[in-house]
């Protein structure tokens, strides 16, 4: 594998951590607020909503044990 | 200060005091073991690069458009503090064991012991591990102190915080003589966690566009109210555990 490809495979477990869902669903909430924004809505309200929403997904599933789907 | 600011210089301290004092206790299992002076290099050389990083990065960071830097500093701070909080969570519902800091410091000290003694007065070993421990427990803090410092404009102020937390802890463990077990880490743990995810919801909706009710006065509200969520989150998983399944045989968490 080459540097480059090291680099940003620690790049990426060091800012995803131990649950990757958490870092794809905080981008894609802030795209969210940037669109809504853009057509005009103050979307303030949704990373409140989204936030907890994330939250509870990444606990639960740590939470699932093993072989249980 | 603004009230901001010292939410700034609270989240650092707090972050840096978590981690330094998890970082100590690696030096000291190394130091009692296999001698001082190549543990403190390895620490003392981990710090040096820690603050390269910082010294480095901050500038390039202040010198982007605010709204770009919102964007990035609260997300990269939302996910953060989302890290820490789920482990809190797990924490809090009796799903992860609690950090112990004794155990810690007497697992360290069994491996040291295991390796071979150095050949000269310069043990790589003790350096090697007191460097990687100190860089990798302090990388987090780092990006917390550039990022909440840049977004800020106060990375001087971020910077204090951190040493002030690191000489807080040193002095602590000295006068202690001994790994700092009666600190309240996971307490601290997810006060951190709350902090990270307040201010990384509320910068990365600012830098999106949004504008919050009453502005940094929803601080306010935003941070109680997370902790109220990993509170409720916390008592719901225990239930739900203790009648369902066995928490010990929960996957990778």
């Amino acid at each position: 594998m080459s540097y480059v490809a090291r680099a940003g495979g620690a790049v990426w477990r060091f800012v995803a951590g131990d649950d990757w869902r958490l870092a794809l669903g905080v981008a894609i909430a802030i795209g969210l607020v940037a669109l809504l924004v853009e057509v005009s809505v103050n979307a303030w309200w949704l990373m409140p909503v989204a936030v907890p929403a994330l939250l509870w997904v990444s606990v639960s599933h740590a939470a699932r044990p093993r072989g249980r789907p | 200060m603004t009230g901001a600011e010292l939410g700034v210089a609270i989240s650092v301290f707090l972050a840096c005091a978590v981690e330094a004092v998890e970082a100590l206790t690696i030096v000291l299992a190394l130091g009692t073991t296999r001698g001082w002076s190549s543990a403190l290099a390895g620490a003392g050389a981990a710090v040096v690069a820690l603050a390269a990083l910082v010294a480095g990065l901050g500038p390039a960071l202040t010198s982007l458009p605010l709204d770009v830097l919102r964007v990035i500093i609260g997300g990269l701070l939302l996910i953060f503090g989302l890290q820490w909080l789920r482990k809190a969570v797990l924490r809090w519902a009796g799903l992860k064991e609690m950090h112990d800091e004794l155990l810690a410091f007497e697992e360290e000290t069994e491996i040291a012991r295991s390796h071979a003694p150095a050949a000269s007065s310069f043990d790589g070993y003790a350096f090697t591990v007191c460097f990687k421990g100190v860089l990798l427990e302090g990388l987090e803090v780092a990006f917390i102190v550039l990022t909440v410092g840049a977004n800020q404009h106060r990375l001087d102020l971020a910077a204090a915080a951190a040493a002030l937390a690191v000489l807080v802890v040193v002095a602590a463990a000295a006068a202690a003589r001994a790994p700092l077990a009666r600190v309240p880490e996971n307490t601290l743990k997810l006060l951190v966690g709350v902090m990270l995810t307040s201010f990384g919801m509320f910068w990365s909706a600012e830098g999106a566009g949004a504008d919050w009710p009453g502005g940094e006065v929803a601080l306010l509200a935003m941070i109680p109210g997370v902790i109220l969520c990993a509170w409720a989150m916390a008592t719901g998983l225990r239930r739900a555990t203790s009648d369902a399944w066995d928490p010990a045989a929960a996957v990778r968490r």
